[in-house]
């Protein structure tokens, strides 16, 4: 099966920003790819690119086949795009704005409002856009991505404001649109969201793509690593990699973030011990692996949307 | 699922569609931004209405004189001469010379004739208003021609006939509709292309028509077609309170040639929309730039005051302005019996304006705020 999309160093900068640093991805047909990175890492440059309304300054793209830049008629009735902020039009209801951009495609009324009460918004479809919540706002912006019935679809931060119900929800209706065979993108900054969604995660921070694999194999990866924390103020980071040293436990990181101090190791057994001989016991946790240490591993820092 | 379509229809009908919906989603949103209805239709005609009440004598010769005393050319004149004389001067008898003077001072009354010796006819004039100045002289004077050649005993070579003053003048709703069409159809194409441009953009709505599979030519065609609507409309309303007899402008031969005329001018105005709404980021910048150009363009183009007595320079400022040639050839089709001639090089004039300024704006063009 060919790929879905093919990008190799793709490059783009703002002035003295480097938001896309040579980026490679990817995605095969039918595939659920996310990508993963705090606020500001170039998922949304990123994708842009590929989309093809921005321009990259580097690097060579290819989507179902094609060259996505310059414009390319072609190519726009397979792909469906949901932005990061909704594009509604002024004074439009739900039901005229999906319409609309349905007709762009050469796609009917009734094919329109089906898509509408799809993503739950049946009752809202005579609601004016401006007056809807950030939930649906959202779900219309996806029905209006997917009206045309679009072989790939990107998402950018889909579930970003969301209430925890209309999160789960929205992954439900993302699900869906997959399980029918196409290929989704989707970049979120929520952890849980690309473990619960994704086939394969991209890992990005600061332009760059750290690592890319599904969210289990990258768990895995630093599978036997278990990560131990207890309240802060019991015992001094120094103090504490010196007494772990002598007691032999293997440290991969350590650090204090002022309200735990958080251990990774693949030696529990030790590290316990020398926290029960200081007495700093209060607090503990003891879990094994998220892609939160693998962020971790990858940046060294820990993750923050 | 049905499965991810490949049947693509016809470039040609997807074209269509596309210009269909748009112009309807543009309609709507006209229809229900009650300020975008106040500023393009409400306020030109409350424009309209208000100017034309307020002018509603001036440009006519109706003059008031007094009559101090008995003034023999006055008394003596013939039955139907005098009710002639009367539809164009009103005229009261004063005893007291010194309250009619005060009077004409005041610029309650036009002027004052009365008897001086020696079979003098005496006219005393403010020249407050030059026109009505010049109106009672004239007046006066061929009625004391008339009583001379009378008393001559020849037949009258010249007889008054005051009707004929009036109707070479322009009446004021002649040129107060050209004028606030001008500015209505401006107001409405150029607020109207810049504030979609702006709040498109803004919205990410024209980054959305990218992604899409329309062309740029249906999307700018569906804009012009709703500015050439809304014109319509606003020329309409204008021609039916106009003519209206209370206002009483009398349509000539080719009023129609008007319509023509119209759209070039809103795809000349357009035009400058397109500038503005490419330049300013924000709705607010886009309003404050339109306001900017279209006020002094509309004085300048004779849209509220005509500007023939304006010195030679303005003159020739305002032949670059797309509101001159629109206000000047809808003043001469409309009431003054233009025909094709009238309005043909204007509506070239207006569309090489509008190539003109759609080049430039093309290069401040852009699909995205970042
Ligand atoms: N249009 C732009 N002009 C200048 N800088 C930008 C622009 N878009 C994004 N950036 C910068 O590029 C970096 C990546 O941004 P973005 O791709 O939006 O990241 P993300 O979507 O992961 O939050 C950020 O530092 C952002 O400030
Ligand atoms: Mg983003």
């Amino acid at each position: 099966m060919t790929a879905a999309i093919s990008a190799d160093g793709i490059r783009k900068r703002y002035g003295d920003v480097q938001a896309v640093d040579g980026v490679s991805l990817t995605v095969e047909t039918g595939e659920f790819h996310g990508i993963l990175g705090p606020n500001g890492a170039g998922k949304t440059t990123t994708l842009e690119i590929l989309e093809g309304i921005r321009e990259p300054d580097e690097g060579r793209i290819e989507l179902l086949g094609m060259a996505p830049w310059p414009r390319n008629a072609k190519l726009l009735p397979r792909i469906g795009v949901q932005f990061q902020a909704s594009a509604f039009f002024v004074k439009l209801t739900a039901r005229e704005t999906i319409r609309t951009f349905a007709s762009f495609y050469g796609v009917g009324p009734k094919r329109a409002d089906a898509m509408l009460e799809r993503v739950g918004l049946a009752d809202s479809a005579s609601v004016l856009t401006d007056k809807m919540s950030g939930g649906q706002a959202q779900r219309l912006s996806i029905a209006c991505a997917l009206a045309h019935d679009p072989e790939l679809v990107f998402l950018d931060e889909p579930t970003t404001g969301l209430d925890p119900q209309a999160r789960r929800n929205l992954w439900d209706l993302l699900r869906d649109i997959n399980a029918e065979g196409r290929t989704v993108v989707l970049t979120t900054h929520y952890l849980d969201e690309a473990e619960v969604l994704c086939d394969r995660v991209s890992v990005m921070d600061h332009g760059k793509v750290l690592k890319t694999g599904a969210p289990a194999a990258l768990v895995r990866e630093i599978d036997d690593t278990v990560r131990v924390s207890v309240e802060s103020g019991q015992l001094g980071v120094e103090a504490a990699r010196e007494l772990f040293a002598a007691a032999g436990a293997e440290i991969a990181n350590l650090d204090d973030n002022g309200v735990s101090l958080a251990v990774s190791t693949r030696g529990p057994g030790p590290v316990l011990s020398v926290l029960a001989e200081q007495n700093a016991l209060r607090g503990l946790e003891v879990r094994g692996a998220t892609l939160e240490d693998v962020f971790l591993q990858l940046t060294g820092r820990e993750y923050r949307a | 699922m049905s499965a991810p379509s490949t049947n693509t229809p016809s470039i040609e009908k997807e074209r269509v569609s596309t210009f269909v919906s748009i112009t309807r989603v543009m309609l709507t949103g006209f229809m229900r931004d009650r300020t975008a209805l106040f500023f393009t239709l409400a306020m030109p005609l409350i424009f309209l209405l208000l100017f034309g009440v307020l002018t509603k004598n001036a440009g006519t010769s109706h003059v008031k004189i007094a009559e101090v005393g008995q003034v023999a050319v006055l008394d003596s004149m013939p039955g139907d001469s005098r009710t002639e004389l009367e539809k164009a001067v009103t005229i009261t008898k004063y005893d007291d010379e010194s309250v009619a003077l005060q009077k004409v001072k005041k610029g309650d009354l036009d002027g004052l004739v009365e008897q001086g010796p020696n079979g003098q006819v005496v006219l005393r004039f403010s020249m407050s208003d030059q026109v009505k100045a010049g109106a009672v002289q004239t007046i006066v004077n061929s009625v004391v021609q008339q009583a001379n050649q009378a008393a001559s005993g020849q037949q009258p070579k010249f007889t008054l006939a005051p009707s004929q003053v009036e109707d070479n003048s322009l009446k004021a709703i002649q040129y107060l509709t050209p004028g606030l069409l001008g500015y209505a159809v401006a107001t409405g194409a150029v607020f109207g292309t810049s504030l979609t441009l702006v709040n498109w953009r803004k919205r990410r709505v024209l980054r959305r028509l990218r992604l899409a599979p329309v062309s740029i030519g249906s999307v700018v065609a569906a804009r012009v077609a709703v500015s050439v609507v809304v014109a319509f409309v606003q020329t309409a309303i204008f021609l039916v309170v106009a003519t209206m007899p209370f206002f009483g402008l009398k349509l000539t031969g080719n009023w129609w040639l008007v319509l023509p005329l119209v759209v070039c001018a809103t795809i000349a105005f357009m035009s400058i929309g397109f500038l503005t709404g490419a330049i300013a980021k924000t709705e607010e910048a886009a309003s404050g730039i339109s306001q900017i150009i279209l006020l002094p363009m509309s004085f300048l183009g004779g849209a509220f005051i005509p500007i023939d007595n304006a010195p030679h320079w303005l003159q020739t400022v305002s032949r670059a302005l797309p509101m001159r040639y629109l206000v000047t050839s809808a003043q001469s089709v409309l009431s003054k019996g233009g025909g094709v001639m009238d309005v043909l090089p204007a509506m070239g004039g207006l569309l090489a304006f509008a190539a003109l300024f759609t080049a430039i704006s093309w290069r401040f063009f852009s699909w995205d705020d970042a």
